[in-house]
C-alpha cells in the first residue's frame, strides 16, 4: 500500500490518524450506550499503566501480539495475507507443550526451554508452510486455506487434550502440568533474583524473546539478502522475476517464517503462564496480530508499539470491566475492528485527506 | 508533446480508409479521440456532415462509431451470444433476450459473411473467431463507422483472408471502415484512400490507386536524421558472444509471436532491431534474457548451450555475463518502492560487493557505490535514499543503465533505451552505449524509434510478424528499404 | 434401516444446513460479482443479535427478521464502501466486519439487556414454529418429521436455491453480475455501471445473511448467545467454495456439511466397518479438510470468478 505521503507521515502520522478515527467512532458507541467515554478512557489508561501490576499485564498481552503481529507483517512484505496466525499460534502452543511434557522430566531448564521454543516455532512453521506450499504450487488461495487451517488447529487441540493428554480421571480438557524445568520464569521471579521487587503478573521472560524476534525480523527484512528477495517479490513481482527471484520459493519461505513467529506464542502462554496445555490460550490473538501489523505499518518497531497499545487496551479493558458497570472487554474487540477497518480496508480514504491537510499546512506555514 | 498536431481526416462513406504510420505517429491517439477515450484540445469532428461531441465511448456508440480493439473485451466463460448480448439486452429474461438477439445476429451474419458459433464458449474460440465476435458486437449496436486497430496482428494468413472478405463486403454494404495498420500490403489490397502519419502529423494522403508500396513506405519512414552519427563507421565485430537459432514462441492464446528467429551478437558491435512494436521484439528480448522459455530453439552463451527444454534463467544469464535493460522500466527494471540504492542491487544481490557470504547486505558500501554511480551517470537529484518512483523517467533509466553497465557485461540487451527520457539524457545514454561497445561488449538494442536504431546500430535487423525479414549493415540502410521491410515486404 | 434414526438425522441435517445455505448463497452472490466476502460470520452474528433483541423487545417476528436483514445489509454496504467505492482490501474489510460485529453485539447486548451479552428469550409466539406441527404423527418420522415438519425459513432456504440459480442464469441482471465478476472492464465498456452491480449483489448478500442470523435465534435457539455463530460463517464460505460458486453445488455442499455435523455426535463410540472408530474431531474437521483438498486441486478444480478480490479501477 503506497499512500503517497512522505515517509515520516506514512509511518508515524497515518497510524495515529487512523487510531484517532477508530477511537472517535468507538467513543460514539460508548456514548450511545450511555457511558462517559472520558471516564472509560481514564479508567482504561489507569488500568493499563497506572500500577506496576497493570503494566505487567499490559506487557504480557503485548508479548503475544508482537509474535502474531510479526507473523502477519513478514507475510505482508512478501505480498501475502496471513490470516492463519490464530491456527499457527495454537500449533505453537501444542509444539511447546508437547516438548515440555515429553522431555520435562529429563532435561534441565537451560536446555529444555530453548527446545520448547524450537518445538513451538517448528509446529507453527509447519502449519503455515502447508497453505504456503498450496498457494505456490497449486494456486490455492492462501486466505481460504489459512482460515480452514485455523479451524483445523482448534479441532486438533480439542482432540489432543480430550483424547490424548488429559490425565486419567480428570474432567477438564487440560494436560498434566509441566515440570518445573519446563516453566519459563516470570519477570517478577527473575527480578526477585536480582533483589528487585515487582508485583506478580503473567509477564514473563518471553517478552525478551518477543523483542529479540522483532529485532530479528528487522534484521532479516532490511539487512539480509534473504529479506531483500522477500521484499522484492512482495513489492514488485515483475521486477523480482527479472532479477531471477523465484516467487514460489519466497511464498513458502515467508509463510514458514511467519508461522514460526506465531508459533512462539506458545512460549508466552504455555511455558510462561499456563504451565500446561489447555484450550483457549490464543483467544483471538491471531486477529489482533492483523490489527497490530496494520497499525504498525508492517515495521517491527511499529508492531512493538502497536502491541503495547493493544496490550494496554486489553488490560485496561479488563480493569474498566470491573469498575464501570455495563462495560465489557468486547469494546476492545470492537475498537480493534474499527482500527482494522480504518488502517486496513479504508487506508486509501484517510491517506489522501491527510496528504491534503499536510500540504495545506505547509502552504500556510 | 503533441500527439496529434492539426490532423485533418476526411473519410468517404462506405469505403475503407487506411491510416498508416510507425509507433508514436499518432494514429492510436487519433482513434482514441474518435472513440471518446480522449478529448481533442482543438478541432471539430463531423459525422455525416453534422458536428458532434464525443466525450466517452457510449456517445461514440450512439453516433454509430464502433471500435475493434487489439485486446478483446470478452468474458471467457460466457458464450459468444452472451458476450454480444451484454449491455444491449432487449429483455430482462435471458432466454427471450437471447432468442431475439439470435435472430438479429443470424441476419447480420448472413449479410456480412461473418461466421461465429454463437453457442460456443469464448474460451474455446480461436483468435480469428473472437475478432469476428468483436466486429459483430459493434455492428449489432448499429455501428456504421468501424475502426479496426491493427486487426491482423493476431491472425493467421487464412484468418486474415477471411477478415478481408468480411471487410470488403461490409464496405460494399455502406459501412465506413477505418483501418489502422502498418502492413502496407493490406492497405494496397483493401483501402481506397490512405493517410500517412508521422510524428503526430499527416504527412501524406492519397488514393491508393495512385500510389505504390514503395512510395508509402518512404512516406511512413521519412528522412531520418541520425543523432550524433556524423558518419561514424560501423564496427565489424569480433567473436560471437551470443548465438540464437530457430527461436519460436507463442502467447497465451496460442498465437505465434516468434517464428524461426536466429541471430548472432558479436563483441564490439551493436545490433539494432527495428520494426513496429508488437512484431515479436519484446518476446525476443524476454527469451534472450531468460524471462521466458521458447517453444523451440537454442541459445549459445559463454560456451554454454541452452535448449527449449532447459532454457536460460535470469540468474544464470547474469552469471554468464549477460545484462538486460528491460523495456518495461516500472514493472521490471526496478522496484518502484525501493530506494535507489536498493534497486541498484536488483539481480545482483548475491554478488560479493552487495552481500557477504553469510547473507548480510553491505548497506554502506552499496550506498556509496550507488552515489558514485549517480555521479558518473549524472542522475538527479543526487540522493540515493529516494524511492525509485520519485525520480523522473530519464533518471530512472539512467539508474537502470548505471546498474547494468557497471557490472561490465559481455552481452547487453537493451529495450527502448530512451523511452520517456528527456533530450539531454538521450545523448548521454547513447554515449554510454557506444563506450560499452568500444570496450568490447556485444549489444542488442530494440527500439521502436527508427532514428535511434540508425544512430546506434552497426548492423540493423528488421522484424515483422515474428520473423527477421531483413538484415543490413547500417551504411546500406535507407528509408525505402527499411520501410518496406518493416511493413512486411521484400527481404533485403 | 431404522426409520426413526434416518428421520432424525435427516431432520438434523436440514436444520444445520439452513443457516449455512443462506450464508453460502449470500457469499456466492457477492463473490460472483467479484467481491470477496470473509465477513459472512460477522453479518450473520449481528443479524442474530438484531433478531434476538428485536424479537424480545418488540415482540414481532416480522420486525425481528426485518431488522436482522437491515443490519446485515448495512454491514454489507460498509464492506462495499470500503472495497467498491474506495478500492480497499476486501479480505481486510471482511476481517474488520467480523471483529466489529463480535465486539459491538456484546457491547450493545450488555448495555441493553445486562445479561452478560445474552438477549432475553424470545417468546414462542415470536419464534418460528414448524409449519405443520402434526407432520410427524401423520406421516411418520421420515416424511413427516424430517421433510415436512420444518419452519418457514428452512423451506425458504431450499426455495432460494433455484431462485438464486434462476436469478444468476436466467435474468439480465444475473448475467451482468456474473460478467462483472469475470471481466469488469468489459461490463464498463458496454455501458453498465460496475459499482451499481456490485452494490446490488452486496444488498442481496446482506438480506440473505439477515435471514441466516434470524434463523439462529428465531428457530434454533430462543435468544442470542455471545459468539453463537461459532464459525458457521466460515463453514458457509467453505461450502460455497466446495460448491464451486454455484447455487446447486453450494446446496449439496451445505447438505453434506450439515450431514457430517448431524452424524458426528452419533458416531461417537461406533465402529464403522473397515475404518474402526472415527473420532468426533475427525468428522468435525472433515468439511475444512475437504475444502482444502478441493482448493489444492486434488478432487477437481475450483475456479474462482476471475475478478475476485480485484478492485475495479477505471482506465482511460
Amino acid at each position: 500500500m503506497n499512500s503517497g505521503l512522505p515517509r515520516w507521515a506514512d509511518l508515524g502520522l497515518l497510524p495515529l490518524f487512523n487510531l484517532g478515527l477508530a477511537l472517535l467512532v468507538a467513543g460514539v458507541v460508548v456514548v450511545l450506550v450511555g457511558q462517559d467515554p472520558w471516564r472509560v478512557l481514564a479508567a482504561l489508561l489507569h488500568g493499563a499503566f497506572g500500577t506496576p501490576r497493570g503494566i505487567g499485564y499490559t506487557l504480557y498481552y503485548a508479548t503475544t501480539f508482537i509474535f502474531t503481529g510479526l507473523a502477519v507483517a513478514v507475510a505482508f512484505h512478501a505480498g501475502l495475507f496471513n490470516i492463519g496466525g490464530e491456527g499457527q499460534a495454537i500449533l505453537g502452543g501444542i509444539g511447546t507443550g508437547l516438548v515440555g511434557l515429553w522431555l520435562g522430566a529429563w532435561l534441565p531448564a537451560w536446555l529444555l526451554l530453548p527446545l520448547m521454543a524450537l518445538g513451538g516455532a517448528l509446529a507453527g512453521l509447519a502449519w503455515a508452510a502447508v497453505p504456503g506450499w498450496l498457494q505456490a504450487r497449486r494456486g490455492s488461495h492462501i486466505v481460504i486455506t489459512t482460515i480452514m487451517f485455523n479451524f483445523l488447529a482448534s479441532t486438533l487441540l480439542v482432540w489432543l487434550l480430550v483424547n490424548k493428554l488429559k490425565p486419567a480421571g480428570s474432567m477438564a480438557p487440560e494436560s498434566a502440568p509441566l515440570a518445573e524445568a519446563a516453566q519459563l520464569p516470570s519477570l517478577h521471579q527473575a527480578l526477585a533474583a536480582f533483589g528487585i521487587e515487582w508485583p506478580a503478573s503473567p509477564l514473563n521472560l518471553s517478552l525478551l524473546l518477543a523483542l529479540a524476534a522483532a529485532l530479528g525480523v528487522y534484521l532479516l527484512l532490511w539487512r539480509t539478502r534473504a529479506g531483500y528477495r522477500l521484499r522484492a517479490v512482495g513489492s514488485s513481482p515483475g521486477a523480482a522475476a527479472y532479477a531471477g527471484i523465484d516467487p514460489k520459493r519466497q511464498t513458502v519461505l515467508a509463510m514458514m517464517i511467519a508461522g514460526a513467529l506465531a508459533g512462539l506464542v506458545g512460549m508466552n502462554e504455555i511455558a510462561g503462564v499456563q504451565h500446561k496445555l489447555l484450550l483457549e490460550y490464543v483467544g483471538g490473538a491471531g486477529f489482533t496480530g492483523i490489527a497490530v501489523a496494520l497499525m504498525g505499518r508492517n515495521h517491527p518497531l511499529g508492531i512493538v508499539l502497536a502491541s503495547v497499545l493493544f496490550g494496554a487496551l486489553f488490560q485496561g479493558g479488563a480493569e474498566v470491566a470491573f469498575e464501570v458497570p455495563g462495560f465489557s472487554r468486547d469494546m476492545v474487540v470492537m475498537l480493534q475492528g474499527f482500527i482494522v477497518l480504518f488502517s486496513g480496508a479504508m487506508a486509501y480514504v484517510a491517506a489522501p485527506l491527510l496528504a491534503r491537510a499536510l500540504r495545506v499546512g505547509r502552504a500556510h506555514g | 508533446m503533441q500527439a496529434n498536431d492539426e490532423v485533418s481526416l476526411q473519410v468517404a462513406a462506405g469505403s475503407v480508409h487506411a491510416i498508416v504510420g510507425e509507433n508514436g505517429a499518432g494514429k492510436s491517439t487519433l482513434m482514441s479521440v474518435l472513440y471518446g477515450f480522449h478529448t481533442a484540445d482543438r478541432g471539430t469532428i463531423e459525422v455525416d456532415g453534422r458536428p458532434v461531441q464525443i466525450r466517452n465511448p457510449h456517445e461514440a456508440i450512439a453516433l454509430g462509431i464502433g471500435m475493434v480493439h487489439q485486446h478483446f473485451m470478452l468474458v471467457e466463460p460466457f458464450s459468444a451470444l452472451d458476450n454480444v448480448l451484454l449491455g444491449a439486452e432487449p429483455h430482462v429474461l435471458l432466454h427471450r433476450a437471447e432468442a431475439e438477439l439470435r435472430k438479429r445476429l443470424y441476419a447480420l451474419m448472413l449479410s456480412t459473411g461473418l461466421k461465429v458459433d454463437l453457442d460456443a464458449t469464448v474460451a474455446d474460440l480461436p483468435v480469428g473467431d473472437r475478432q469476428r465476435l468483436e466486429i459483430l458486437k459493434a455492428l449489432v449496436r448499429g455501428a456504421r463507422i468501424l475502426i479496426l486497430d491493427e486487426p491482423t496482428a493476431v491472425l493467421t494468413p487464412q484468418e486474415t483472408e477471411t477478415l478481408f472478405g468480411v471487410l470488403e463486403r461490409l464496405a460494399a454494404q455502406g459501412t465506413t471502415i477505418l483501418l489502422i495498420t502498418h502492413k502496407l500490403k493490406e492497405v494496397m489490397r483493401l483501402a481506397k484512400r490512405v493517410t500517412v502519419m508521422r510524428g503526430g502529423r499527416v504527412v501524406h494522403e492519397t488514393d491508393v490507386a495512385q500510389t505504390s508500396i514503395e512510395q508509402l513506405a518512404a512516406a511512413m519512414v521519412g528522412r531520418k536524421v541520425a543523432i550524433g552519427r556524423d558518419g561514424m563507421a560501423a564496427r565489424r565485430g569480433g567473436e560471437v558472444r551470443l548465438r540464437a537459432a530457430g527461436l519460436a514462441c507463442q502467447d497465451a492464446l496460442g498465437v505465434p509471436r516468434l517464428q524461426g528467429v536466429s541471430l548472432e551478437l558479436r563483441a564490439g558491435q551493436i545490433v539494432g532491431i527495428a520494426g513496429v512494436s508488437g512484431n515479436g521484439q519484446s518476446e525476443l528480448l524476454e527469451l534472450l534474457a531468460g524471462l521466458r522459455a521458447p517453444e523451440a530453439g537454442t541459445l549459445e552463451l559463454a560456451g554454454r548451450r541452452f535448449g527449449a527444454a532447459q532454457w536460460l534463467d535470469p540468474h544464470t544469464a547474469r552469471e554468464l555475463g549477460l545484462a538486460h535493460v528491460p523495456e518495461d522500466r516500472q514493472a521490471r527494471a526496478m522496484v518502484m518502492d525501493f530506494a535507489a540504492w536498493e534497486s541498484a542491487a536488483l539481480g545482483y544481490e548475491d554478488r560479493a560487493d552487495v552481500s557477504s557470504g553469510a547473507g548480510w547486505v553491505q548497506r554502506s558500501a552499496l550506498r556509496r557505490a550507488t552515489a558514485a554511480l549517480m555521479e558518473r551517470f549524472d542522475v538527479r537529484p543526487r540522493n540515493a535514499e529516494l524511492r525509485c518512483r520519485q525520480f523522473s523517467g530519464g533518471n530512472q533509466q539512467k539508474l537502470v543503465l548505471a546498474r547494468e553497465l557497471s557490472r561490465g557485461p559481455k552481452v547487453l540487451l537493451v529495450g527502448q533505451p530512451t523511452r520517456g527520457v528527456d533530450i539531454g539524457a538521450i545523448e548521454f545514454i547513447y554515449g554510454q552505449l557506444r563506450q560499452l561497445r568500444d570496450a568490447g561488449c556485444a549489444l542488442l538494442v530494440v527500439s521502436s524509434e527508427l532514428d535511434e536504431i540508425l544512430a546506434l546500430a552497426d548492423r540493423v535487423l528488421v522484424m515483422h510478424a515474428g520473423r527477421i525479414v531483413g538484415e543490413l549493415p547500417v551504411a546500406q540502410c535507407d528509408e525505402q528499404k527499411l520501410g518496406l521491410m518493416m511493413a512486411g515486404e521484400v527481404a533485403a | 434401516m431404522d426409520e426413526v434414526l434416518v428421520g432424525t438425522v435427516l431432520a438434523s441435517t436440514l436444520r444445520v444446513a439452513t443457516p449455512l445455505l443462506l450464508c453460502a448463497l449470500a457469499g456466492l452472490l457477492s463473490e460472483r460479482a467479484g467481491v470477496i466476502d470473509i465477513g459472512l460470520e460477522g453479518k450473520m452474528l449481528f443479524a442474530a443479535f438484531a433478531a434476538g433483541a428485536a424479537g424480545a423487545a418488540l415482540g414481532s417476528t416480522v420486525l425481528a427478521i426485518g431488522l436482522a436483514c437491515g443490519v446485515a445489509v448495512l454491514l454489507s454496504w460498509l464492506h462495499g464502501l470500503a472495497c467498491v467505492s474506495h478500492r480497499g482490501d476486501q479480505v481486510v474489510s471482511g476481517v474488520a466486519i467480523n471483529l466489529i460485529a463480535a465486539g459491538l453485539t456484546m457491547v450493545l447486548g450488555i448495555a441493553w439487556f445486562r445479561q452478560g451479552g445474552q438477549t432475553p428469550p424470545v417468546s414462542d409466539a415470536v419464534r418460528l414454529q414448524p409449519l405443520w406441527p402434526g407432520a410427524s404423527e401423520a406421516l411418520g418420522p421420515l416424511f413427516g418429521g424430517a421433510l415436512l415438519g420444518h419452519d418457514v425459513l428452512v423451506y425458504a432456504a431450499l426455495a432460494l436455491v433455484p431462485a438464486v440459480w434462476w436469478l444468476l442464469y436466467r435474468t439480465r441482471f444475473g448475467m451482468r453480475l456474473r460478467a462483472v465478476g469475470e471481466k469488469a472492464q468489459m461490463v464498463d465498456a458496454a455501458g453498465v455501471s460496475v459499482p451499481r452491480l456490485r452494490y446490488a449483489a452486496l444488498t442481496l448478500n446482506g438480506l440473505l445473511c439477515g435471514l441466516a442470523g434470524s434463523y439462529l435465534v428465531l428457530a434454533q435457539n430462543a435468544s442470542f448467545v455471545p459468539h453463537m455463530t461459532a464459525g458457521r460463517g466460515f463453514m458457509a464460505l467453505a461450502a460455497m467454495i466446495f460448491g464451486k460458486w454455484h447455487p446447486v453445488g453450494a446446496f449439496w455442499a451445505c447438505l453434506l456439511f450439515g450431514f457430517l455435523d448431524a452424524v458426528a455426535i452419533r458416531l461417537q463410540g461406533v465402529a464403522l466397518p473397515g475404518i474402526g472408530e472415527v473420532p468426533v474431531a475427525a468428522i468435525q474437521a472433515l468439511p475444512y479438510v475437504l475444502t482444502v483438498v478441493l482448493l489444492a486441486g486434488f478432487i477437481g478444480r475450483a475456479v474462482a470468478p476471475a475478478e475476485l478480490g480485484r478492485p475495479y479501477v477505471k482506465e482511460h
